[in-house]
């Protein structure tokens, strides 16, 4: 997708992949067959600009075909370079840093005034922390009681235009979520059974909403792209292209 | 207005389950009856503008017409992204509400003048704005909304406003507030509508007739929504707002409109001094002799 549409931001795809493969493979209650099931779990991509992991994990599970992924990024298509409520499965539009999580709160509360057991996910880049959005919503949740809001982090630590800690430091993320009232626990975010095994349980703690911090690697899985700031950029050639399918192991 | 305002959401809200009012840590002594009577659909987000219309646009995805309700430019300008993105990219039912339009935190200084508001909001393209003029328009506009939920802007005034006319129909024109034989009238948005009737009155007192229109719909519009203003050989724009982006532009992207249209707006400078909101309105020539004057010099 990212190298026919010569588009950027495979980087931050690779590395939440494995974090959509879990909630995709058997966390989220979703129908594809009936995307807008109102007792779906709804699922926020808050780093939008990512979404080509998205749209693949939505093709596999059968909201629309595979073959329709040819067409991202192309004229006329509704598979938009940040993640569009066009696409079938798609709750809400992001692109914009700080938008999914006082959306997913949203969400949360909804179901909480109306005591619907559908749960909310949102997932989050470590760049968006620096967005003082995020933050009012994340004093919100607790305030709020929402432990049916789950917030993943793809915590990768490089930013667009540097390492996090050389732009903004996050850390101690953990003490600070935790000083904020949210339960939290640390995953590696490429572990699939221990993002699985952390997230089967959730809420971990009543009244209180879920921060899961996945340890990521930007680029994760083809080794030229792996902990590289150009590839939040750079659009694979060919031979990169073929090199990349190579090493994660898929047929071009 | 604010009182008029809450007392028709209250109304609605009793009919209508799915209205809910968020306010940004504002509304002292105006929201409560609404907390009181509706606990399940109220909410206070707290000093975070941004974070609550995005928790609107949440709730508006699951059914409810959303209320965000704030002082200024704090429902407005604050979270204009979140307006714009979250709110009329995805035509959710919200509606933000910002009280205290124009001039009227006279004193409280620029930060609380909403002077920019219906330029930037009509620049969004997505939403319907709404801006009336007494507690009586008010009230109709809240109805309205209520029956026809969309991403809206409704920019009301304060409080004590006295109701100016009793007609109804604010979706299908301008409405004449005083007609008047001459060739002249004087169409205004909000609260200011009470001026545009005193210098009216100034001008049959000199002998010229002057009719007065009150624009509390001014987005979206038909090529012909302000068509009775076509009758007219001049028509002054009286607004509480810059010159750019608000009544004045708007009557001029009307068809055969654009070159009869005066604009009587603020001066786009901050102002350097505070008063109440009829000394900024006189400030900046928004009072009714100077009205008169202008209206004196075409004749």
């Amino acid at each position: 997708m990212v190298a026919s549409a010569k588009a950027s931001h495979i980087g931050g795809a690779l590395s939440m992949a494995d974090l959509l493969a879990a909630l995709y493979g058997g966390i989220l209650h979703v129908k594809p067959e009936d995307p807008r099931w109102p007792l779906r779990d709804r699922f926020i991509l808050s780093k939008g600009h990512c979404c080509t992991a998205l749209y693949a994990a939505l093709a596999l599970r059968g909201f629309f075909s595979i073959d329709e992924l040819k067409t991202y990024g192309q004229e006329g298509s509704r598979l938009m370079a940040h993640v569009s409520h066009a696409v079938p499965g798609v709750d809400f539009s992001t692109g914009s840093l700080g938008h999914g999580l006082p959306h997913g709160c949203g969400r949360a509360l909804a179901a909480k005034r109306k005591a619907e057991p559908w749960r909310t996910f949102v997932m989050i880049s470590d760049g968006e922390l620096d967005e003082g959005s995020t933050w009012e919503a994340i004093l919100f949740a607790p305030q709020h009681g929402l432990d049916n809001l789950i917030v993943t982090v793809d915590y990768n630590k490089i930013q667009s235009l540097g390492n996090v800690e050389d732009v903004l430091e996050l850390g101690p993320l953990s003490d600070k979520l935790r000083a904020f009232r949210w339960s939290v626990r640390e995953v590696d975010g490429h572990d699939h059974h221990a993002i699985h095994r952390a997230l089967v349980e959730v809420p971990w703690e009543r009244g209180k909403p879920s921060c899961l911090i996945a340890h990521t690697i930007k680029g994760k899985g083809v080794d030229f792209m792996e902990d590289k700031l150009l590839w939040h950029y750079k659009s694979p050639d060919a031979g990169q292209l073929e090199q990349a399918l190579n090493q994660i192991g898929c047929p071009g | 207005m604010r009182t008029a305002f809450i007392q028709e959401l209250i109304n609605q809200a009793r009919r209508n389950q799915s209205l809910f009012l968020i306010v940004g840590d504002l509304g002292y002594s105006v929201v409560e009856p609404f907390a009181q009577e509706f606990p399940d659909r109220f909410l206070n987000a707290g000093v975070a503008e941004q974070n609550m219309v995005g928790v609107a646009s949440g709730l508006a995805a699951e059914g409810y017409h959303v209320f965000t309700y704030s002082i200024a430019n704090f429902s407005t300008l604050r979270c204009l992204e979140q307006i714009r993105n979250d709110v009329g990219y995805h035509k959710a039912p919200v509606t933000a509400v910002s009280v205290g339009a124009g001039l009227a935190y006279g004193n409280l200084g620029y930060s609380h003048h909403a002077v920019q508001d219906i330029g930037v909001m009509r620049a969004l393209g997505s939403l319907t704005i709404l801006s009336p003029a007494d507690p009586g328009e008010s009230r109709e506009c809240v109805e309205w909304l209520a029956n026809n939920p969309r991403p809206s802007y409704l920019r009301i005034g304060k409080a004590g406003e006295a109701n100016l006319h009793d007609i109804r129909g604010i979706a299908n024109g301008p409405i004449e507030v005083k007609r008047s034989t001459g060739k002249i009238a004087i169409a205004a948005t909000g609260s200011i509508l009470s001026v545009a009737l005193e210098a009216a009155k100034l001008a049959e007192e000199k002998g010229i007739g002057v009719s007065v229109y009150s624009c509390p719909w001014l987005h979206p519009v038909t090529p012909d929504f302000f068509a009775p203003l076509r009758w007219f050989e001049h028509i002054f724009a009286l607004e509480e707002h810059m010159p750019y982006g608000g009544l004045a532009s708007i009557l001029r992207d009307a068809p055969l409109l654009e070159s009869k249209v005066h604009s009587i707006a603020l001066n786009p400078e901050p102002p350097a001094s505070v008063g109440s909101q009829r000394y900024l309105r006189d400030m900046s020539g928004l009072d009714a002799n100077s009205i008169l004057n202008r209206i004196v010099s075409l004749s």
